[in-house]
């Protein structure tokens, strides 16, 4: 573990939400926000600001889908696989993403971390499907033909 | 900052004034559809458009208004999102659908200064084209009352909503009604929850009241985790102060001082304009301490979800707020009595909240005399799928698959046949043809052994395997099982291998009995609705596609033809040349033959690629 954590970021967090238990989910997702991932020097030291054990911030950061303590891409993409998008065809798109990047069902970043790719259960654009989202920008009635020319316009703009 | 409730009258009396003085609108939809889109270039494109031409454009409401402006907007979803991006031109109600940057010029020069309509972005269907928004048959057989704002007022004006009539209903129940009265109201109305039970409103609003506790909760659920919903964000985004409305008067009913609202992080753009909401009204002090002087204190939060389904259940949700995992736990107690903070807790979802200002409004006959007797009121359904208009739509309740499906949605979409509609998610069932006449409504739908739950509605066709469709649904539940229950995180785990099994072509006799066995146990026993319906979407389609998965087990074999591992590929001997070009693009060497005469595929080895099929110069390879 890093001993010179610098914490400023996660005080003014704090600060921000509020120093309170109920507080930490707000507060994990800020921290995530900004360092792209959880990092475990976070975790003794909310538990101490916040009054609550390790063991439940712990907790929190693994039982919500979002929270992640590995380092994330600059670019996540999201494919969706919602019913509305999974029955036109996502699968495909997944797949396509994952071999244009060199990433697999159990890599889900690549090494340089450039890209992160995962699935997610609705993005709520059904009307749109298949949709998929890079950093929260909705991209709209995807194809797998697409996804090269996509990927390649993001590594340009890396 | 508002004082009173003459404030609040005059305030009303500007903005209405201010909306009328626009003599012409111009509403660029701003849903998350169409803004993927590219419908916020069209509306900054506009707006630069107007200023190079020096026509007056608010693209505010002003409360003084400057005679003749054109209102540029950005309104929430229109629901017809396959057509986006939408523009829709007032007073005509005109709309034109698929607008791109270069028309925009168009749109100003003809439309705004000379009046005239566009032909070429009008919607068409058979030859027909459709000048108003009303006329187009997607929209001509809906009612909408919960979603009459989106796509036309200004999503993030408060003023706009005032000058409508906004927050006259919190109005009315602030001054003219005590808790007991707006209680009967909504009682009388028949309001049931919209989130999926369809418990009545009402009885869950005065249970709360009862409780003697100072302090009280009303909580909005805005995790629309149903993959296939989005009516919940839609009003979020389109028509935010509807809905805190809906949450003031539950505050005002009950005696509650604060509200929670819980929304999904995939949602941020309604967390976005609800946090806009939210700050307008304070500013307005129609939300804070002493609200118009009559001593009524409501403060609302909002609270982001981390992506968990279970969150969607009113004991988890409640735990998720409170910063702890989010896990259902035992009832009773229930959560009107202990609920958020262990205090009586009024839960509803957005839906149901952004129907109070109406039933307050127009009054519980009103709200009555649409709908069936035992379910009053709209229900918006999202319509997604192998359908020709998705989108979203409202219907009375009591509407008929049928109609939704064929008249509202246009019916299937390419040359499909209709073969089953999936409502209610995973915790939802499949309905078939024969359900076609089936009128859309709690009771009757709870009956053919499916339920209404927030209402995405998921078309399918006849290229759709039921026996995958309960497989993905499966897989969806079993990964959001939050684990706490073991019917739940066992039983789902053990139905979804055998589900895998099956469209693997692995599948043996007795896997169907096993699957209804153990469904029945999971239902039984599990702690929360999650685990209790998890089973569901394979029971509903075990009874009306039994025949599929026999097919799956018996003859190894999928009915729709899409499943991978049960596809076969095969060469047709009579196009087959024997130029050996699917022998060097098999991977797997499993296609011989001697040249110039026809190849054949030894299905024993065939990984089922398809690189045969692409390489083939005379078509003569196929997947059966």
């Amino acid at each position: 573990m890093n001993q010179n954590f610098d914490f400023q970021t996660v005080d003014g967090i704090i600060d921000k939400l509020g120093c309170r238990p109920n507080s930490i989910i707000g507060i994990l997702q800020s921290v995530q926000e900004h360092y792209r991932y959880l990092p475990r020097e976070i975790f003794p030291y909310l538990s101490r600001k916040l009054g609550i054990s390790e063991a439940r911030i712990y907790g929190v950061a693994t039982f919500y889908e979002n929270f992640s303590l590995e380092p994330k891409g600059k670019y996540v993409i999201k494919i969706c696989d919602g019913t509305a998008c999974h029955v036109r065809k996502s699968i495909p798109i997944l797949e396509r993403f994952r071999k244009e990047l060199g990433l697999s069902e159990n890599k889900k970043t690549t090494d340089d971390l450039g890209f992160t790719v995962e699935t997610v259960s609705c993005l709520g654009a059904c009307g749109l499907a298949p949709v998929i989202t890079v950093n929260d920008k909705v991209y709209p009635a995807m194809t797998v033909d697409k996804v090269s020319e996509l990927v390649k316009k993001l590594r340009e703009e890396m | 900052m508002l004082k009173n409730r003459e404030d609040l009258k005059n305030l009303r009396s500007l903005c209405k004034e201010a909306l009328k003085a626009e003599k012409k609108k111009i509403l660029v939809c701003a849903g998350t559809g169409c803004i993927s889109s590219g419908s916020l270039e069209i509306y900054d494109r506009l707006v630069e458009l107007m200023n190079e031409r020096n026509i007056p454009c608010s693209v505010e409401l002003q409360e003084e208004p400057h005679g003749n402006t054109v209102g540029l907007k950005r309104s929430g979803c229109h629901g017809f999102c396959e057509m986006g991006p939408l523009v829709r031109v007032e007073p005509e109600g005109w709309l034109y659908t698929k607008v791109k940057l270069p028309d925009c010029e168009e749109i100003i020069d003809r439309t705004i200064i000379s009046g005239e309509h566009i032909e070429r972005l009008a919607y068409k269907k058979d030859g027909i084209i459709y000048k108003k928004q009303d006329e187009i048959p997607f929209y001509h057989k809906q009612t909408r009352v919960v979603l009459e704002h989106c796509g036309h007022i200004d999503a993030t004006s408060i003023k706009e909503y005032l000058a409508i009539g906004g927050y006259s209903a919190f109005e009315k129940a602030l001054f003219d009604m005590d808790g007991d009265e707006i209680i009967n109201e909504i009682i009388e109305s028949g309001l049931r929850g919209r989130g999926g039970g369809g418990f009545p409103a009402g009885r869950k609003w005065s249970q709360v009241k009862k409780q003697n506790e100072k302090e009280k909760y009303i909580v909005c659920n805005g995790d629309e985790g149903d993959p296939g919903a989005f009516m919940d964000r839609s009003i979020m985004e389109g028509d935010p102060h509807r809905m805190l409305e809906g949450m003031m008067i539950a505050g005002l009913a009950c005696g509650a001082s604060q509200g929670y609202i819980y929304v999904r992080a995939e949602y941020p753009m309604a967390v976005d304009r609800l946090e806009k909401a939210i700050e307008q009204a304070t500013e307005y002090g129609l939300l804070g301490d002493n609200i118009l002087g009559t001593g009524f204190n409501f403060h609302l939060h909002i609270n982001c979800g981390a992506g968990a389904f279970v969150c969607g259940e009113g004991s988890a949700l409640t735990a998720s707020i409170e910063g702890n995992r989010g896990m259902p736990r035992v009832k009773p107690p229930r959560t009107v009595e202990q609920g958020l903070f262990g205090k009586p807790t009024v839960l509803n979802n957005v839906e149901t909240f952004a129907n109070v200002p109406l039933i307050i409004g127009k009054g519980a006959q009103w709200f009555k005399s649409i709908g069936p007797e035992t379910s009053p009121g709209t229900k918006a359904f999202a319509l997604t799928g192998n359908i020709q208009n998705t989108g979203l739509i409202e219907v009375p309740m009591g509407t008929t698959i049928g109609e939704v499906i064929f008249e509202v949605g246009g019916g299937m979409r390419g040359d499909g046949e209709f073969k089953a509609v999936q409502i209610g998610g995973p915790s939802g069932g499949c309905l078939t043809k024969e359900h076609l006449d089936l009128p859309l409504d709690f009771d009757s739908l709870k009956k053919a052994g499916a339920m209404i739950g927030s209402g995405g509605l998921v078309v399918m066709d006849d290229k759709t395997c039921m026996v995958e469709v309960a497989r993905f649904f499966m897989k969806f539940t079993q990964n959001e099982s939050c684990g706490k229950c073991v019917p739940c995180r066992e039983g789902t785990k053990r139905m979804l291998a055998i589900l895998e099994n099956i469209v693997e072509g692995k599948g043996k006799d007795g896997d169907i009995e096993l699957l209804l066995e153990l469904a029945d146990t999971v239902s039984a026993t599990a702690l929360c609705g999650l685990g209790k319906t998890a089973p569901f979407p394979v029971v509903s389609t075990i009874r009306s596609f039994r025949e599929e998965y026999e097919a799956h087990i018996y003859e190894k074999r999928c009915p729709a033809g899409s499943c991978q591992k049960l596809k076969r590929i095969e060469i047709d001997t009579a196009l087959c040349k024997g130029c050996s070009k699917c022998s060097k693009a098999c991977p797997v060497s499993a296609i011989r033959g001697k040249v110039k005469e026809p190849f054949s595929i030894d299905q024993s080895k065939c990984i089922k690629c398809g690189a045969c099929v692409e390489s083939c110069p005379f078509h003569a390879i196929k997947e059966v």
